[in-house]
């Protein structure tokens, strides 16, 4: 279904209602120790994890796929054992405690919807479930209901809603139980693209309002960069790094992270060879492995800024996407492969961002430079951050 | 896309699907009508005169008390067999679709039984169960059981409903473990975090999602029992003691084979055949409209 045919209140954000105090979260902060998960074939998927989301913070686990993030928050749901560690909820650990018992709502992938339960009863059932007065159900249901703008749908089956439909219904049956945390396992992966931008909005804007701590998994870097007040960034069953979002992109801690958070990825270069090795002397700089210049960082110059890095580059490629224009470019002189991560560019190929539609031909011999301040250096096997 | 194929030829379309008409034709209708046509005739004890009677077959019958006897006892038959193998199946099929180890293994033995037919499933529950021979009934027995199926015909119904039972558990067995599994995992999560616990999760979530399995199967079960219980019938009971065990095929066999009488045997075929007729009827109208839920 093309997304013309939807309702327009689908792609437009929410009016800011109030929101009632029966929608008001208890709130609770979550703290996971050392955490581990291995299975019983011996398979390490999570090694030993330390998060601590805040009161009422917005934590986004973000990483490639099999990097352990959904077994993570699995594991916080309760739907998978904990191995090693502790996961701490509202200052009680609940490693031993039923998913039922841990006060979290999850929102799953597929949504997850009883099928054969109307809307209003999607909503309801777990309220009935812990044994609620039927009235003060109906009170908390329609109040999502109307905060989510479900209203006139409440009757309906969920194979009669779009796919942001039945996502909102998601969400409004995690909203009614009023838990501690809310977990969200990829929620927007199966919508279309621009459906996936203003529920991404809404996302942020409910839990703003509700106030509710979230955990979030997504292997989509701009949907982590957007949503987090605090990122976590996962690879191979482990934290590469953690903190806020903007930092993170500053001062990425590995190579990892460097290349797997900003679209296009930063360029990593080995120090190795001579040409960049020159312009890195007299700093502790010149003993580090790899350097990182992101595409938007770098200026098509003849000049070289004092302490920073210039290289000819001949032009391969160009896209133009409006705004701005990516230009692929070769180096010539690259000897040295850097360990391949996700995202990763080719050796030897830089990509340069430039604002606008202009751009160089293709064949052209440019330099592009890029001033010390931007400038990433990383030890060689690309896990240590060095300051210049 | 063409769903309809286009031939060259005329003739080629009609030749292609004759041999199927002709089995139809030959093994289905042809013997159905010669059952019709049977149904309106009386023969004498000597089979030397035939005569056309119109419906004084079926009118005999439905004078007859012993015919609705048989019926009622059927419909025992069949509700007794179907909830019981439906349930039982339901049940090993709910702990088959636990992650367990050799899980292949055991799913794989709960449906051999499938394999065996009928009337061995008969030898086979007579040799457990034969008041005499058999070792589930010596312990039966001192367990201060009077067990004599061959003289009390109670017992001879709950051997019949046992066997026809567990032999199509298997069946079941099979349809309810596809069923579970194509039931989401995410979704019964989505109710333990919901604060189901296991029980409720199964009858508020499970057995609901289920519903379009068990529709099916219990058509399918009805059916079983009405037709296909002949096999164990005849080497276990043959429809006694009395008529204890007398289903309508058996009476069909019994009247028409047993007791010469062809015309009312017929008769019983042909109401048989609208029985079946109408629990087809009924089996396309839901299972293809698929039961909602």
């Amino acid at each position: 279904m093309g997304s013309l045919l939807l309702p327009c209140s689908l792609v437009t954000p929410y009016s800011p209602l109030p929101i009632r105090y029966s929608l008001v979260q208890h709130m609770a902060n979550v703290t996971l120790r050392n955490v581990r998960k291995t299975y019983l074939g011996g398979f390490e998927a999570i090694k030993g994890v330390n998060v601590d989301v805040g009161d009422g913070q917005f934590c986004v686990l973000v990483g490639p796929s099999g990097c352990g993030k959904s077994t993570l928050l699995r594991m916080v749901a309760g739907l998978e054992t904990v191995t090693g560690g502790e996961i701490d909820i509202g200052g009680r650990v609940v490693n031993q405690v039923e998913p039922a018992d841990r006060d979290i709502a999850m929102v799953f992938q597929n949504y997850a919807l009883y099928p054969h339960m109307s809307v209003y009863n999607n909503m309801a059932y777990g309220l009935r479930n812990r044994g609620m007065a039927e009235a003060e159900i109906k009170t908390r249901v329609e109040e999502a209901a109307r905060v989510l703008e479900l209203s006139p749908m409440l009757e309906r089956k969920p194979r009669q809603l779009s796919g942001g439909q039945r996502q909102r219904v998601a969400m409004g049956r995690a909203i009614v139980r009023q838990p501690k945390v809310f977990l969200f396992d990829e929620p927007l992966s199966n919508l279309d693209a621009k459906l996936r931008i203003a529920m991404r909005v809404e996302i942020r804007k409910l839990q703003r309002r509700l106030n509710t701590t979230s955990i979030y998994v997504t292997h989509d870097q701009l949907e982590a960069m957007t949503l987090a007040d605090i990122l976590v960034v996962m690879n191979g069953g482990q934290v590469e790094q953690v903190g806020n979002p903007l930092a993170i992109y500053e001062k990425p801690a590995t190579t990892f992270v460097a290349s797997f958070i900003g679209a296009p990825p930063m360029n990593l270069m080995s120090t190795r060879p001579e040409e960049i090795r020159s312009q890195l002397a007299g700093s502790a700089a010149a003993d580090a492995g790899i350097l990182g210049i992101r595409p938007e960082d770098f200026v098509i110059t003849d000049q070289t800024p004092a302490g920073g890095v210039a290289l000819p580059l001949t032009v391969e490629a160009i896209e133009r996407v409006g705004a701005e224009t990516f230009v692929y470019g070769s180096r010539e002189q690259e000897e040295q492969r850097v360990a391949a991560t996700p995202g990763e560019l080719p050796p030897g190929e830089i990509i340069v961002r430039i604002p606008g539609t202009e751009a160089p031909a293709i064949g052209a011999k440019i330099r592009v430079a890029a001033v010390r301040t931007k400038l990433h250096l990383f030890s060689g096997d690309g896990r240590t951050r060095l300051e210049a | 896309m063409q769903k309809q194929a286009i031939f060259q030829s005329k003739l080629l379309p009609y030749v292609l699907v004759a041999p199927q008409l002709a089995i139809v034709l030959l093994f289905f209708y042809w013997p159905a009508l010669q059952a019709v046509i049977q149904s309106f005739l009386l023969q004498d004890a000597f089979g030397l005169s035939t005569s056309f009677v119109w419906f004084e077959n079926y009118l005999d019958l439905f004078r007859e008390p012993a015919y609705f006897e048989a019926i009622l006892r059927t419909f025992f038959f069949s509700f007794a067999i179907a909830v019981s193998s439906l349930s039982f199946a339901l049940l090993l099929a709910v702990m088959a679709d636990k992650p367990l180890r050799g899980s292949m293994l055991y799913r794989t033995l709960l449906i051999w039984p499938y394999a065996v037919a009928p009337p061995v499933v008969g030898v086979l529950w007579i040799f457990m169960l034969h008041p005499s021979l058999g070792v589930i009934a010596r312990y039966l027995r001192a367990l201060g059981i009077d067990w004599n199926p061959l003289l009390d015909g109670d017992q001879a119904a709950t051997l019949i409903v046992l066997a026809a039972a567990w032999k199509q558990i298997s069946y079941n067995f099979l349809f309810f473990l596809a069923g579970l599994q194509s039931i989401p995992r995410s979704v019964l999560e989505a109710a333990a975090i919901d604060g189901a616990r296991p029980m409720r999760r199964f009858w508020t979530v499970t057995f609901p999602l289920l519903s379009p399995t068990i529709f099916f199967l219990l058509v399918v079960n009805i059916v079983y029992a009405f037709f296909d219980t002949f096999g164990i019938i005849d080497t276990m009971t043959r429809g006694g003691p009395g008529k204890s065990t007398e289903t309508l095929v058996y009476k069909v066999y019994s009247d028409g084979l047993l007791g010469g009488n062809l015309g009312s045997s017929a008769a019983q075929s042909v109401i048989l055949m609208v029985m079946v007729i109408v629990l087809t009827g009924i089996q396309f109208r839901f299972v293809e409209r698929k039961v909602t839920y």
